[in-house]
């Protein structure tokens, strides 16, 4: 099967390098689906999984603040933070859901409740991933 | 003359501090490694998001966004990275004087311009000066990772964004090679010379438009401008520190040449002093 070299980069390095058969992810104007071939395009991304379909199993991607850059042979995702499944430390996922969770509750208005709706997707989107590390 | 006992004293007192500089000169060496690691680290990000933003403004030539264009100046921010601890060096005094003397010729009054700090040398300095500091990092970890500094230039990419200042410049050591930094002045906003950057330009299609791409792409750049300035900052402040230590390791050691040499001309002295009066007892008692 066609395959395409996917790497997700970050500002601390790359995080993931590997030639995958398809790419699906959400970007911000809807899932998205990649295959080997595909023509140059550039589109940003929501706080999300990305799934890297690679000989029979599919790895998971949590991805914080990115977007992504695609050409024919070579899709590169450059993201603010991004772990794989089973790199995402759990627990620390929780707490900050539990503390996102709680200033929502506290403060109902401006900045402050912005950054904690961020912080409750980035802290459960990791959480969900997480469960796909097998 | 110093006495024996006093020559003696500064020796060991001096061969202690040679010790500990000596120690602070290995500590900065490793971390400089690292530094210069996690440098080498960010490079493939920021040229793929440099080829991108340069990609999409050359292709897409009628997609504007209000960072890339220049507006009239009416205040400016100044970015000055600093460490938090001194015994670095030149490192820190350079980039202050290099900031401060360029915010003197450039500004009349101080509401023209506004200063943010990282690291408690810069914060100390501007506020004696009595700048206005808006913001200020202390505390930055010697390997700072990206969500460390996410707030600081998040924060400075917003206020540009809100009108807060109309210019954005930063202040940092460019670390060149372990023993030379150089202080670099970078024009971090508006992003003028974009366009200028990559040469291969691939054309895209844009998911969903030029300008939303703009929109969530141009912020994570300037950040990213920013953050790569902070990493070279590290490495310098490191190799700065390291070169300081050397070079202190070094005077240590020629000052404890110089004074073994003169306790070893006391002690003789002493001992020619004491045969004389036994020699001269001796002969008065013949």
């Amino acid at each position: 099967m066609k395959t395409v070299k996917v790497s997700i980069v970050t500002p601390d390095g790359p995080v993931y390098e590997s030639d995958v058969e398809m790419v699906s992810t959400k970007a911000q104007s809807g899932e998205l689906g990649i295959l080997p071939g595909h023509i140059p395009m550039v589109a940003p991304l929501e706080i999300g999984a990305v799934r890297l379909k690679r000989e029979g199993h599919i790895d998971y991607v949590a991805v914080t603040g990115g977007f992504l850059e695609v050409r024919p042979e070579q899709v590169t995702i450059l993201a603010q933070a991004a772990e794989p499944a089973d790199q995402i430390d759990v627990e620390r996922a929780k707490e900050a859901k539990q503390r996102a969770e709680k200033n929502l509750q506290a403060n109902q208005d401006n900045i402050d409740f912005k950054r904690a709706e961020l912080a409750l997707r980035r802290a459960m989107n990791r959480i969900e991933v997480h469960q796909h590390d097998r | 003359m110093a006495s024996l006992r006093d020559i003696k004293n500064r020796i060991t007192s001096t061969k202690k501090t040679s010790q500990i500089t000596k120690a602070m000169e290995m500590v900065s060496a490793s971390k400089l490694s690292r530094a210069e690691s996690n440098a080498k680290a960010f490079v493939p990000y920021m040229d793929k998001v440099e080829e991108v933003v340069a990609s999409i403004a050359v292709g897409a030539k009628d997609a504007t966004h209000p960072m890339l264009v220049s507006r009239p100046v009416s205040k400016t921010a100044y970015l000055v990275i600093t460490s938090d601890r001194g015994l670095a060096g030149a490192y820190n005094s350079n980039v202050l004087r290099a900031a401060y003397n360029a915010i003197q010729s450039r500004h009349t009054s101080t509401d023209e311009y506004v200063v943010m700090t990282v690291g408690r040398v810069g914060r100390d300095f501007f506020a004696k000066k009595g700048v206005n500091i808006i913001d200020s990092i202390l505390g930055l970890p010697d390997q700072p990772i990206f969500a460390d500094i996410k707030e600081i230039t998040s924060k400075a990419v917003g206020l540009y964004a809100d009108g807060a200042f109309d210019e954005l410049y930063m202040y940092y050591n460019h670390f060149v090679s372990a023993i030379s930094q150089e202080v670099t002045e970078r024009k971090v906003l508006p992003l003028t010379d974009v366009a200028s950057v990559s040469n291969k330009l691939t054309s895209y299609e844009f998911e969903p438009s030029a300008e939303a791409i703009l929109e969530v792409l141009l912020p994570q750049y300037a950040e990213s401008l920013i953050y790569g300035a902070l990493l070279d900052g590290k490495a310098s402040e490191h190799a700065a520190r390291m070169t300081a230590m050397r070079s202190a390791t070094d005077n240590a050691k020629e000052l404890i040449d110089s004074l073994s040499l003169s306790y070893n001309r006391a002690r003789q002295a002493a001992i020619t002093q004491e045969i004389t009066e036994i020699v001269g007892g001796a002969a008065a008692l013949e």
